[in-house]
Formats: structure tokens, C-alpha cells, sequence
């Protein structure tokens, strides 16, 4: 038996055998072409080449009737793939040049379009890579003439395991309805395959780096989504108690969505509310569906994403009124933009330079008290959606008196240009601070003052006390949520808002983190606001966690020293 | 050798529906076609090249054609991008 750490990508558990997915371009050896081969060489390419347009064209015809014509366009993306010069101009000239063979060629060229896809910031161009090593897979299996299991044809359940899933492989997989879960070598939780596990409800676990290597088909895994793991060749006493994980998991599934509309209260009796953040109007729908008591975080920013002027009053009026609809009879807290300064510039704003480290930058109210333009519009449009009474407004980077008093001073100024346009306000939307910054934790008690409400955005605020930047791979593990200094800040937030009687919520990831989850309300945060798709798990941890028992525990772990110590207090009491 | 400086209006940019008309179209002509971003030149006539410029709208591509059928091609490619791709 053997236990491997990966990335937990899909929730879930799954027991079964081994059908390793070959991955023809990871082991091709270079041979020497001598020169009387190498027009044989070529025309062994071009032969493969053939008979890949030959398989796209069948493959066509199957997605074509199957999954219909938006799925066969990808198919003709493949079809010009196929057709671009870098392929079949530029590898029999590498042939010919080199003396090399047309696999080891093809890679080599496959290798450098590779290193120019992974210089792509965008993520929708950087992940058409997969595109071209889907079509460039193809080539080679031809060029080799290795026969190979489509995953389409698979006649017994199996887990998959991959160096790595190619978009072409997914489809399959949703047609074949044979797959327990997957295994890779490479992914993470965001790549294409995650993302597509995820929406099927597979377990998955990705970035085991070698493990298409380490097994054969037919060896036994045990896939476990939950803790991000697999377990290879398990015993029978593993298996059992994997077993019994699994019907768990499945009776937990169930129980959740009896959660639905059941208030988040602790077993002894304390109440919270549960709300959920929103990233697009899109959600409005899915936040009645799950019966969401509102939204404690609506993140703005798609409205300025993939387009080159501000978005309109009335644009924005359209999506906060869509969204403020969906819950009229709760809370739904807009968040202003939180903007950077590269943003800004693709949106016509003239005269930004490049920023070294645009998170310690021009980003969020900082940029917008000095474009009070693009404040104001927003503003009014937050104002004119207010048709329910429901909305707040929540300031996002916020880190001084001096700039609370500049937003209200232009809010002020809104409201005067509101009126005399003859637009009367039905109710004054509630006013609080995104508490991401350390300053503005503590100064609290001198802003206070001025707002109705906080929300702590977890994610920033580790950033900021840390001094971390997460996805900087050198320092990404200081990254800790638990680190003493993050939860006596948050701790000094609920004492300081407290005193004021102010409402404290938290907004970040830590929010649905079910480790997190106990100790938070044990602080005293009034309101937690997760994800959609956490939504009923966390209300789980809420309604499974004692209050009394957690605010002395809270306490005690305030005067903890490092962040291990924390967490094995945490998960001691968690069980 | 002849070039020209034009700004991507379509919504999506060029995405890979574009990516492959414009290599499509750039293959019928004999002459040298190249497409250049920041600094970043790619061949025209190869979709994984276009696409590779990553090219959302609002951002300005040079085209640079060199060869007998210079001015046509010029002209068929700068179509493509006024036309939006044909984009609904």
C-alpha cells in the first residue's frame, strides 16, 4: 500500500481499478534519420497527418450527433491545427535539417509553441495550449501506430490515470459514463479538467507528479477527493473503511440539501446569518435555489472585465437590480469595484504607468477616490437599484480615515445630484468598510464612526499581514490563515466593532473553511458570506458546532504562539 | 514590404474562430505575412501563431505583408478584423 499527496481537485471518494490513459508525447526517443531515409521520413509524417485528418472527421461526425454542433466546432479548430505550417511545414524541415525522426521533431516543435503558450497571461489563450497537444497526441499515436483504447469504448468502471486529460479526452469520458474518478500527473485545482470533474461530480485528485507512471491498468486506487490523496494497492481493512467513508459521503450530500432554508444556528442556540458571495448576475437564480438568507459579498469587478470603457449607470443598474431582486427580502451587500491600475488603463483611463507590485498599488477605492468619475457612477447606479431597501454598500482596499471621509464626502454628493435630479432615495443603503488591510484593523475604533457595518476579506488580509504574496511559489507556504497574529487581528476587529455595536463579517476564503468556520462565530463574527457551492456545507459546520464550547476555545487559541499549534487545537475539538 | 496598424473592434478578440480565418486566409496568398503585438511577431498564416498574440479587443496588431500579392493580402486580412470576424 501507498499513500500519495496531490491536489484535491473534485470532491468526493472513489474506490476502483486503474486504466492508465498513455500519454504518447512524454517518452519520445530521438532516432538519426540517415540521409537516404529521411524523404521516407517525411512521407511517414505526412501519412500520419493523413489519417489524423481521417480520425477528425470521424471524431466530427460522433460529436456532431452526440454532443451537437458547438462541441464539433472544436473539432474544426483541430482541423486547422492540424493544416498550420508550424506543423506540416515546419517539422519535416526539422526532419531534414536534423536528421531526426518525425515523432522527435513534432515534440520539439510542440515543446517551443508550448514555452509561447506559457508566457499567455490571458487564461482562456493560455489554456488552448491543450487544443494543440490534443491534435499533436493524435499525430504521434498515428506516427507510432500504437492501437489505443479510445476512453469512449471503456466497457468496466474504471479510475482514470493520466499524465495528463486533453479537452478531447473529457468529452469522451462524459460519453463513455464509465469514470469513478480521475488521477493526474499534472493540474490544479483550476485547469480544465478540475473545472469539468467538478461539474460532473467526479472525484478527482491532480498534480501527483509521476503517478501515470507508478501504476498499471488494472492496479487498485482508492481516489480521495476530500483530503486530496490516493492510496495505491490499499488493503482489504482500507478499502472497508473507505467503503463506509464513501456511503457517509453520500448520505452527507443528501442531508445538505435538507439544510435548505433551515436558519445557520449553533446546537446551543446562537444565531448567525449565512450568506453567500456573488461574482455575476448570472447567480441570482442558483441564490434562491439554495435558499440564501442574501449576499454578503457582490464582487463588481466582472462588470469591467473584457471591455474598453466604463460600464454605464444603466448597465450597472441592470445587475445589481437583477441580483437585489433575487433576495428582496435580504441583505445584498455591493461591494465598489476593486479595480488595478492595469484595469484601468484597458478601460481608456490615460497616464498610468506599469506598478512594480500592483497589490501593494492603485487598486480598489485608492483608484477611485482619485477618479471620483468612476466612484460616482458606480454609486449612482448602487442608488438607483436600491428599488427593495436591501442594498449595502461595502468600500473595498479601505486603509484611512482620511479616505472614509473622501468617499462619504462623494457619496454625499451623489445623493445631492440624486435629488435634484428629482430621484428620491427609499431608504439610505447601510455603509461599511472592507477590512483587508492591517491599518485599518487597527484604527477601527476611529472609522467606526463614520460606517454601519465591516467585513473582514480574509484572503487580503493574510496577504497584507504576512507580507505573502500567494502565488509566489518561493513564499507561497508562509501563506497561513491560522497564524496567530491573523486571528488576533480578527480578533481585535470583533471587539473593537462590537463595542460600537457594529456587525462584523467575515468574507474570504476562510469563511467556508470548516476548521475556520467554528472559530470564527467562536470570536463573535456575526455574519459569514461563502461561496454558492459551499453554502449548505457550511451551514453544516455552523449548525454542528457548540458556541458556548468554541468562544472559551477561541480565547485560548489567542494566546497560542504559531500556527501548528492552532491547528492541531483546532482539529482536536473539530473530530 | 508594405504594413499597416489596426485595432481589434470584436468583442472576443481574436479568439480561435478568428485565429483560423486569419490563417486560413493569409495562406492563399504566396507573400510573407506577419502579424506583430508588443514586440511578439508570429507568422499569419499559422493559427497556434495568431492565437499565441493573445490579442483581446482594444489591442493594435501590425500586419506586415511581403511578397508579389503584398497589397491584396494586406487588404483581405485588414477585412477580416474591420468585418469583426463576422462575430454576431
Amino acid at each position: 500500500m501507498l499513500i500519495k499527496k496531490g491536489i484535491a481537485a473534485s470532491l468526493g471518494i472513489a474506490i476502483g481499478k486503474v486504466h492508465i490513459v498513455k500519454e504518447e508525447n512524454i517518452l519520445i526517443e530521438q532516432k538519426e534519420i540517415s540521409k537516404d531515409k529521411i524523404k521516407a521520413e517525411i512521407k511517414r509524417f505526412k501519412e500520419a497527418l493523413d489519417k489524423t485528418r481521417l480520425d477528425l472527421d470521424s471524431i466530427r461526425a460522433k460529436v456532431l450527433n452526440v454532443l451537437g454542433r458547438q462541441h464539433a466546432k472544436l473539432i474544426d479548430a483541430h482541423h486547422m491545427i492540424l493544416q498550420d505550417p508550424l506543423i506540416t511545414k515546419e517539422v519535416p524541415k526539422l526532419v531534414a535539417a536534423r536528421g531526426i525522426n518525425a515523432e522527435f521533431a513534432l515534440s520539439e516543435i510542440l515543446d517551443k509553441a508550448e514555452e509561447e503558450f506559457e508566457k499567455i497571461d490571458d487564461e482562456f489563450f493560455h489554456e488552448r495550449k491543450h487544443d494543440l497537444f490534443d491534435v499533436g497526441k493524435k499525430i504521434l499515436s498515428n506516427l507510432v501506430n500504437r492501437e489505443k483504447v479510445d476512453l469512449k469504448d471503456l466497457q468496466d468502471p474504471v479510475v482514470i490515470v493520466a499524465h495528463n486529460l486533453y479537452p478531447s479526452d473529457t468529452l469522451h469520458i462524459r460519453e463513455s459514463n464509465k469514470v469513478l474518478g480521475f488521477c493526474m500527473d499534472l493540474g490544479s485545482k483550476s485547469s480544465h479538467t478540475a473545472i469539468f470533474a467538478q461539474s460532473m461530480g467526479i472525484p478527482a485528485v491532480v498534480g501527483l507528479s509521476d503517478i501515470s507512471r507508478q501504476l498499471v491498468s488494472g492496479d487498485t486506487i482508492i481516489v480521495d477527493g476530500e483530503q486530496g490523496m490516493v492510496i495505491i494497492s490499499p488493503t482489504p481493512e482500507i478499502i472497508e473503511k473507505y467503503k463506509i467513508r464513501k456511503e457517509e459521503l453520500h448520505k452527507q450530500e443528501h442531508f445538505f440539501l435538507r439544510l435548505k432554508g433551515l436558519p445557520a444556528t449553533t446546537r446551543d442556540g446562537h444565531k448567525i446569518s449565512l450568506l453567500c458571495n456573488v461574482d455575476s448576475a448570472d447567480d441570482s437564480g442558483e441564490l434562491a435555489n439554495i435558499k440564501s438568507e442574501g449576499v454578503g459579498l457582490f464582487r463588481t469587478e466582472f462588470l469591467y472585465m473584457n471591455r474598453d470603457s466604463v460600464p454605464t449607470e444603466e448597465e450597472q443598474v441592470k445587475f445589481y437590480s437583477a441580483v437585489a431582486k433575487a433576495v428582496p427580502h435580504f441583505p445584498v451587500t455591493i461591494r465598489t469595484a476593486d479595480i488595478g491600475g492595469d484595469r484601468a488603463t484597458q478601460l481608456g483611463i490615460k497616464g498610468l504607468k506599469d506598478e512594480r507590485n500592483p497589490f501593494m498599488g492603485f487598486r480598489g477605492i485608492r483608484l477611485f477616490i482619485k477618479y471620483p468619475e468612476l466612484l460616482k457612477t458606480q454609486l449612482k447606479a448602487i442608488y438607483k437599484s436600491n428599488t427593495e431597501g436591501n442594498i449595502k454598500i461595502m468600500i473595498p482596499m479601505l486603509s484611512s480615515v482620511d479616505e472614509l471621509i473622501t468617499v462619504k464626502k462623494i457619496a454625499q454628493d451623489v445623493r445631492t445630484e440624486l435629488m435634484e435630479e428629482g430621484f428620491a432615495a427609499k431608504t439610505e443603503p447601510e455603509f461599511g468598510i472592507m477590512i483587508e488591510i492591517p491599518a485599518a484593523a487597527i484604527i477601527l475604533d476611529s472609522l467606526l464612526g463614520e460606517i454601519d457595518f465591516v467585513s473582514i476579506g480574509t484572503n487580503d488580509l493574510v496577504q497584507y499581514t504576512l507580507a505573502v504574496d500567494r502565488i509566489n511559489q518561493y513564499v507561497s507556504e508562509l501563506y497561513e490563515p491560522f497564524h496567530p497574529a491573523v486571528l488576533r487581528l480578527i480578533n481585535l476587529v470583533v471587539q473593537t466593532a462590537h463595542k460600537k455595536g457594529k456587525p462584523v463579517s467575515v468574507c474570504g476564503e476562510m469563511a467556508s473553511d470548516p476548521y475556520a468556520i467554528p472559530v470564527l462565530v467562536g470570536l463573535g463574527v456575526d455574519i459569514l458570506s461563502v461561496p454558492i457551492k459551499m453554502y449548505l456545507r457550511s451551514k453544516y459546520a455552523v449548525r454542528t458546532m457548540n458556541f458556548e464550547k468554541f468562544s472559551a476555545l477561541s480565547q485560548r487559541l489567542l494566546g497560542l504562539a504559531t500556527a501548528a499549534e492552532i491547528r492541531r487545537t483546532i482539529e482536536e475539538e473539530v473530530k | 514590404m508594405i504594413k499597416k496598424d489596426i485595432k481589434i473592434i470584436n468583442e472576443l478578440g481574436i479568439h480561435a474562430r478568428p485565429a483560423g480565418m486569419i490563417a486560413n486566409t493569409s495562406a492563399r496568398f504566396v507573400c510573407d505575412l506577419k502579424l506583430i503585438k508588443d514586440k511578439m511577431e508570429v507568422n499569419a498564416k499559422s493559427i497556434m501563431g495568431v492565437m499565441t498574440l493573445a490579442a483581446g479587443k482594444g489591442s493594435v496588431i501590425t500586419i506586415v505583408a511581403h511578397g508579389t500579392d503584398e497589397v491584396q493580402a494586406l487588404e483581405a486580412v485588414s477585412k477580416l478584423f474591420r468585418d469583426k470576424f463576422d462575430e454576431e
